[in-house]
Formats: C-alpha cells, structure tokens, sequence
C-alpha cells in the first residue's frame, strides 16, 4: 500500500497509507470505532479502491486490475466479515463451501477437506443448519473455516470476535494463530485491546493502529 | 461475459449454482405466467396472420381468374348481342371459357337482397357472362374495345375493383398479424427484464457476498439467466400448448365458411407454432442478460 487515501466524502477518512505486510506475518489492526478499519480492509480486498495512491495485493493493483481480475483476487484471499455475509437460505456447509462452488471448484473432490475444515472449527453438528440458526460463535467460526476453505495466503478479519464471548474469543484466536503458524499472512482488525495482549503470548505480531486517518505501528503500551 | 458462454451454461445443469440464487416466488410466478400469457397470444396472433395470408391468396387467385360482363339491352336485342359477344369472346385469346349466367343463377345471387320468389324474367336485370380466364390472362382493354364496336351495351367487368380493396384488406390484416408477433416479443422481454430486475434487486445482499467470495461476474448473470431462460421456456410451452388447443377446437372451416372460422393453422403450419416457446426463451436469455450485466456494473 503506497500513500493510499480514501474518503466517503470530500474529506478524506484514510490518508497517506504505506505499508507493506510480509507474507506468512501476523497483524493487528487496531484504533476505535470509526478509525477506518473496515474500510482500511476492503481497500485491501478491492471492495474500495484508493482514491489516491496505489493498493497492492498479492502482486495485482486493485485500481488497474478488471473486474474478473479483482473476483481471481478474492478467491485467493480469506476474508472473515465482521457481519459474516452469510447466504440465510443455504446450509452452513454449503456457506463454508461457497468459494469452491462460486469459482467453480468441484465441491465433491473437496468433501473430505470441507468435512475436515468443519470439524476443525468445530461445527461438525451444526453443518446442515441455516445460518440464523446458529450463534455468534458459531457463526464467526463458520466465516473463519470458509475464509480458509480455498487455503488463500492472505487472510483479513474484520472483527472476528465483535460478537462472541471472551471464551470463544480466546478459541477464535488460537484457530487464526494455528493458520499463521501454517504460513499465512494474518491481518485482525479488531478494537479488543484484551485480545491483542492475549495473543502476545501466543505469536510475535505486529500492531498497527489508526489514529486521525493515518496508520501508525504501536507501541509498547499495548 | 461471452453471449456463447452464457447459452452454453443453460445446457449444463449446474445444481450448486442453481441452489445459490434463493427462489423468489412472485418473480418466478411472473415470469412463468407473463410468457404463458403472451405465448398464448402469440398464437393466435400468428393464427390470425396465417388466415388473412390465406384468404388474401384466395381472394386474389379466385378473383383473379374470373370477370364478367353485364349486357343492358333493349329484350329485343339482347339475345342478339348475347351470341354476338358469346362469339367474340371465343375468339378472345386467354378466355378459357365463357358463359351466361341463367335465370336460375341470377335469382339465387339476387336471393338475399329480394327473396326467393323474385320473378327476374319480368324484371330489367342485366344479363349476365361469366368468362373463366386462361393462365395468362387476356387484353382487357382490347376486349373492351372490341365490345363497345359488337355490343354497346356490354360493360366487362374484371373484379380489379373489387378485388383491389379485398386483397389489400386481407395483407394489412397480415401485417397487423406480425405486428401483434413483434409487440408481444417487445412486452414479453419488458416483462421479463422487470422481473429479472426486481429478482436481482431483491438479491442484491446475495450478488454482493457471492461478488466478495470470489464469483465474476458471468458466474453470477449465468445463474440468474438460466433461472429466467427456463422459466420463460417452460411458460411458454405451456401458453403455447394452451394457444394450439384453442386453435384446434375453432370451428373447422369450408368453402362457404366465413374468415373467423377459417381461422387456424393447415398442414406444417402447425409446426409453426412450435417455435414460439424457443423465441421466448430467447427473449428472456437477453432481457434478463442485459438486467444482470447492468446491475453487476453498479457494484465493486
């Protein structure tokens, strides 16, 4: 990201982004609520584009790439949504699936790997109910497994654990840990200040924080 | 987005993405009943385009191949003219046949105006010849002139008046036909593009995640599309099935039937109909084609 600015209106809410995230680290990005960071992640995952400056992901500039190029890009990227963005009518498995099946992946060689992933974030019994059947915990683990589900190398979580308690915090954690342990580059967005601390024991992350549109590394007082 | 690409996909079933657009009832209710309805339009619109062909063909070729002559002469003349213009008009090329219409004739013409009983021999009603043309035709204004010199009170009459105002009637009747075609093609692709319009409005939060998992943009029109190809295809073979029926069970028509009931399809017009669905299938690929890309361009 290369001194990227975005405004909703005239006045910009991101100004003069630089960063650069090394593949298979793990981020946190912090600041309070209405800093920009949902929309420091969707400049990241093309939703919105710089109004100045250039965002770079995975080797594509999202402001000069097609609009099938940007589709590619976000199936090489895990995005776990701070509303989910869920489809209410389909199974959660067939949610978690949803990436294979949308880029037109045969779903049933994967079954094994679907079954597996929905196990590992615990959601065994609950894959063939709807999603506003199942919990905050439950859905946010659901987003987790199909943010990783095509195994992309970059993986964004906006507010992953904005509606769960701090148990299934810590266990949400510990499954964006393991990923990052697996070599994925990691990036949280999260106001939870409680949880940053809590990872520190866990992997040596960097935090970024938002502050007046700009983005800064934090520092010891975190 | 390849137009090709996006037919082809309505072959392959695909069932996962025919599972991702949730079914909207009143959208698909819409669609299946519009393309029921203007098909069975369409039917008999096409009907009615093939009837007046018909009859303008008939009217034509019938009218066509006949004329008459009308004798107004004192009675003591008037057998003498008669034989004089028999004589003349067999010396005619391109008259087949000619011939005088007899009294029993001219009562049962008159029959409708003045009854049965109507005693012509004691009226001054014209004699009457009927001339049964050749192919190709005789000089009708040789013919008259030639008429005017034997029989000064003959007067050739060879239907261009009469059939002028019928056979235009009958094509404009045609026209009006395939007009009606196009207007329910338009309407049917109105109809459909609003629903296909309505469908993805209403599924604008399902386009916008499958949008952030990764789906382009043909992927998400093709699931729409073949949604709405099929829904118009299978209406309008229903409509189509419904419109045929109809058509089948009109009155059958004969020589002295009247043009409503000649109304319907003869021989391999009936394969014509068959095409009516397929065209509303296409109808719909293009309409809801056109919504879907529109729609997809207004997101990121």
């Amino acid at each position: 990201m290369q001194k990227a600015a975005y405004g909703y209106g005239a006045e910009p809410l991101l100004s003069g982004l630089t960063l650069e995230l090394a593949p298979g680290s793990f981020h946190f990005l912090t600041g309070p609520s209405g800093a920009g960071k949902t929309t420091f992640l969707k400049l990241c995952y093309a939703e919105l584009l710089p109004t100045v400056g250039h965002v770079g992901i995975l080797g594509e500039d999202t402001g000069t790439i097609s609009r099938d190029a940007v589709a590619d890009l976000r199936a090489r990227i895990g995005v776990v949504h701070q509303d989910c963005q869920f489809l209410d009518h389909l199974p959660t498995e067939d949610n978690i699936a949803l990436p294979l099946t949308v880029t037109g992946r045969d779903t049933s060689r994967a079954a094994g790997d679907l079954s597996e992933l929905v196990e590992w974030v615990g959601l065994s019994s609950r894959a063939k109910a709807l999603p506003p059947e199942l919990s905050g915990g439950e859905r946010q683990r659901a987003a987790l497994a199909r943010a990783i589900i095509t195994d992309p190398d970059l993986i964004l979580a906006d507010e992953p654990t904005g509606n769960v308690d701090w148990e299934m915090s810590v266990r949400l954690l510990q499954l964006l840990v393991e990923l990052n342990r697996m070599g994925k580059t990691v990036l949280v967005a999260t106001h939870d200040l409680g949880l940053i601390r809590a990872a520190k024991s866990q992997v040596q992350a960097r935090v970024l924080r938002i502050r007046d549109g700009q983005i800064a590394t934090a520092g010891a007082d975190l | 987005m390849s137009v090709a690409g996006d037919a082809a996909s309505l072959l392959r079933r695909d069932a996962q993405a025919d599972r991702i657009v949730p079914r909207s009832g009143q959208s698909a209710r819409l669609t299946v009943f519009t393309s029921a309805a203007m098909a069975f339009l369409a039917v008999f619109a096409l009907a009615l385009s093939l009837a007046s062909g018909r009859l303008a063909d008939r009217w034509s070729s019938a009218l066509a191949q006949s004329s008459t002559i009308r004798l107004s002469a004192p009675a003591a003349e008037i057998e003498a003219q008669t034989a004089a213009i028999l004589g003349l008009l067999q010396q005619t090329p391109g008259v087949e046949s000619a011939r005088t219409i007899t009294d029993a004739e001219q009562r049962t013409l008159l029959e409708p105006w003045f009854g049965p009983d109507l005693p012509v021999e004691d009226l001054p009603v014209p004699r009457l010849i009927e001339i049964t043309e050749a192919p190709d035709g005789y000089d009708s204004t040789g013919l008259r002139q030639r008429l005017a010199a034997e029989a000064p009170g003959a007067v050739l009459d060879d239907h261009t008046r009469w059939r002028e105002p019928l056979v235009e009637a009958a094509g404009r009747l045609r026209l009006l036909g395939w007009v009606s075609l196009v207007l329910i093609a338009g309407a049917t692709g109105a109809l459909i593009t609003l629903a296909a319009q309505a469908a993805l409005s209403a599924n604008a939060r399902v386009i916008g995640v499958l949008r952030l998992v990764g789906a382009r943009d043909a992927y998400i029109a093709r699931a729409f599309v073949r949604r709405f190809t099929i829904r118009a295809l299978s209406g309008a073979a229903g409509g189509t099935a419904l419109g045929m029926a109809g058509v089948a069970l009109l009155p059958g028509s004969d020589a002295s039937a009247s043009f409503l009931t000649g109304l319907g399809f003869s021989g391999v017009a009936w394969l014509l109909p068959l095409m009516i669905p397929p065209l509303a299938g296409l109808v719909a690929f293009a309409a809801t084609r056109v919504a879907a890309y529109r729609t997809l361009r207004g997101l990121q």
